[in-house]
């Protein structure tokens, strides 16, 4: 079985600061990380390959350090790696970062590409599916539990929806995205990460990919922003001490009414 | 631009002339010929070609080509013989924007058995509706919804076209986006058209740390995911009047690539999805035990509201996935959300952030969650809901 993994560098949200005074955000010493997500999905990957045999890539699209996270990816077991870089690619939006990835799958042999649902930096949820339509490929998002059918062509995939989830059976190739409880992702050990020094990587440009510049990073990119700022400050919520929680109720339920939020 | 057809290639299989809405495709000797009139290039032949022998070029649209593109659509979602009540609140927004535009709104209505929802949409403020009505659409799929979706917008170029951010919306809108080469803003939270009669589309990054505007300044249809309960519906007005086309899709089987072969539901009876919950009861860690959490429960049933929990309680099993608000669960933005024993992580707050009322319950001073309540009692869960619970109680019993 031949399985591609897509995974992105993004910064640890979680410690990422905004500047008061100017709304942007600060992102010095905030620690890159492999996006969680695409953790689950370099799990699944190396699971796969483990009981059916085959081989995992791994691809990133991003800066010279984004190769952290394909070091990651392959000390945790995949086969080998391909990292997309050049200035061309970048500020690319999710149809742009979706296209540039397919088109360097195109070249590439696959029963499986797996990605996470989401990156936890634009929180999209775009790339994976657009992925599968430029691939002509059916896609199952969200996928919580995934098994290879007997035949070895299908597979079954548990997709969350909004009420639970559904079952879900397709022939390969097929694109997934990686949800929560698809796994427990491995710590890559000692030995992975040594092994991981040797293994093969590949870099990609704009030039070896052969794509036209113009369709590629910002340029090609049909959407584009045109402001950022920090979301609108509630004006200073109440804190109240519950020394006397019946009194504090009272208060409380005074103020929802008041709001009309019942 | 436009389609290449490689004869050579061709095999004469007939499956490209079915796959046709625009009868653009028939019999040749033993292939096909194309009638590049009434093609619009909507790509559903070279999707189930077999034979990769069609291809469609597909380019940006100039400035000029932008201007004929008009009115705002709203992709409703049927489930269950009802509407989710996104579809409202974006025909609500969509009136909006269109009155703006000086354009219509049209909401579109694809499933099985679901023109009697047609009217509710006009009431609510649609122009027109369209509806395809399948039984192949009677369950979603992504292969067939794609197909509906573009072939409807392809002849028609509407100028914007909005997607409620459900499970099913996030897995269409890319994909239809992708087949058009269009741009998608995710998850939106905020909508507007500026003066250049361009759709701002306002959206949170970060983990809700930053707001951006997005704009699709060079392609038309300009498309968003929008979260759902961020915009309120308007009461509806039952004396409105509009126009209800059907219209009649062609989707073969041999088009839908994946099979939804079960369907499990994990929201046990009687309990309220909390994406569409006015009101959202959510418990995290501070709530200690599984049992306790009879007393959020009590709480939601008085106000008719969702349980929720954080995610260390759902990863317990303590409440089922479908009720985890944050990053990696639901994202949520009801009218009052009560965080009980909850710290506030940024992953939590990224699917809460946007609620219109926050009421937090915490032992500890210094929980972040403090910092974007509304109202925020310091103290123990324990002590304090059981008074709220009779407060509400009593109250109610007033009215
Ligand atoms: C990629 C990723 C995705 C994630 N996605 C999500 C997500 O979708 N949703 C989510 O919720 N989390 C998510 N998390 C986890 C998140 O970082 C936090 O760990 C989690 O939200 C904490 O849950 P909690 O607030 O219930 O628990 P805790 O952080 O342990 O907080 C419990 C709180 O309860 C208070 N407390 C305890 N006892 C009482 C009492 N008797 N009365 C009053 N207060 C009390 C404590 O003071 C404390 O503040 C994600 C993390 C990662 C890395």
């Amino acid at each position: 079985m031949k399985i591609i993994v897509l995974v992105k560098q993004v910064p640890e949200v979680a410690d990422v600061k905004v500047n008061p005074e100017t709304g942007t955000l600060i992102r010095d010493g905030v620690p890159s990380i492999l996006n969680p997500f695409d953790e689950l999905a370099v799990e699944e990957a190396i699971r796969l390959k483990e009981k059916y045999e085959g081989e995992v890539t791994v691809i990133t699209m991003g800066p010279p350090q984004a190769v952290d996270v394909l070091y990651k990816a392959m000390a945790m077991g995949t086969d080998k790696a391909i990292h997309m870089t050049d200035r061309i690619f970048a500020g690319a939006d999710t149809w742009v970062t979706a296209l540039t990835l397919a088109e360097q799958i195109k070249k590439m042999e696959y029963d499986i590409v797996i990605c996470g649902k989401q990156a936890i930096d634009g929180d999209t949820a775009q790339v994976g599916p657009e992925i599968a339509e430029i691939l002509r490929i059916p896609q199952i998002c969200y996928v919580r539990k995934l098994e290879i059918d007997d035949n070895g062509k299908h597979v079954i995939a548990h997709r969350e929806n909004d009420e639970g989830y559904e079952v879900i059976r397709a022939k390969m190739p097929v694109l997934l995205t990686a949800t929560k409880g698809l796994n427990e992702p491995r710590l890559p050990n000692i030995m992975g990460i040594m092994k991981a020094k040797k293994k093969p990587l590949e870099v990609v440009t704009a030039a070896t990919l052969g794509v036209e510049e113009d369709r590629l990073g910002l340029k090609g990119s049909p959407t584009t922003v045109r402001k950022v700022f920090p979301p609108p400050k509630k004006a200073g919520g109440i804190i109240v001490e519950a020394d006397d929680p019946k009194e504090v109720a009272k208060k409380l339920v005074e103020f929802l009414l008041q709001k009309g939020a019942f | 631009m436009g389609l290449i057809f490689d004869r050579d290639k061709c095999t004469g299989c007939m499956l490209c002339p079915k796959s046709c809405n625009f009868g653009a495709i028939e019999k040749d000797d033993d292939k096909v010929k194309f009638d590049l009139d009434k093609c619009v290039l909507c790509g559903s032949c070279e999707e189930v070609c077999p034979a990769d022998a069609i291809f469609i070029e597909r380019q940006i649209i100039d400035k000029e080509a932008i201007a004929q593109y008009k009115d705002v659509w709203i992709v409703c979602e049927p489930h269950d013989g009802r509407l989710r009540s996104f579809s409202y609140e974006l025909v609500t927004k969509g009136r909006e924007l269109a009155d703006k535009l000086g354009e219509k709104v049209v909401a579109l209505l694809i499933g099985h058995e679901v023109e009697g929802l047609a009217e509710s949409l006009i009431h609510q403020g649609a122009d027109k509706v369209l509806v395809v009505d399948d039984k192949i659409l009677a369950e979603y799929t992504t292969d067939a919804y794609t197909i509906a979706v573009v072939s409807l917008i392809t002849p028609r170029k509407p100028a914007i076209v909005l997607y409620g951010a459900t499970s099913n919306g996030r897995d269409l809108a890319p994909r239809v986006a992708a087949r058009l080469q269009l741009g998608l803003t995710a998850d939106c939270t905020g909508l507007d058209i500026d003066d250049e009669r361009q759709l701002v589309q306002t959206r949170p990054a970060f983990g809700g740390n930053i707001m951006a505007e997005i704009l699709c300044p060079y392609t038309r249809p300009q498309m968003a995911t929008v979260r759902p309960n961020v915009f309120k519906p308007t009461e509806r007005d039952t004396s409105r009047t509009g126009e209800i086309e059907k219209v009649e899709i062609k989707i073969s089987p041999v088009q839908i690539r994946t099979r939804v072969m079960e369907k499990v539901s994990e929201i046990t009876e009687g309990m309220i999805s909390v994406e569409e919950a006015d009101i959202v009861v959510c418990s995290g860690r501070g709530i200690k035990e599984p049992a306790n959490l009879e007393l959020p429960r009590e709480l939601a049933k008085l106000l008719d509201a969702a349980v929720g929990g954080s995610r260390p309680i759902v990863d317990l099993g303590w409440l089922p996935p479908t009720q985890q608000v944050g990053q990696s669960g639901r994202t949520v933005s009801p009218k009052l959300y009560f965080a009980l024993g909850i710290s506030g992580a940024i992953q939590h707050c990224a699917g809460m952030g946007t609620s219109e009322i926050i009421v937090a319950i915490n032992k500890d001073p210094d929980a972040p969650i403090f910092g974007i309540a509304d109202y925020g009692i310091v103290g123990d869960i324990f002590a304090i809901l059981p008074e709220i619970i009779a407060e509400i109680k009593r109250v109610q019993a007033e009215r």
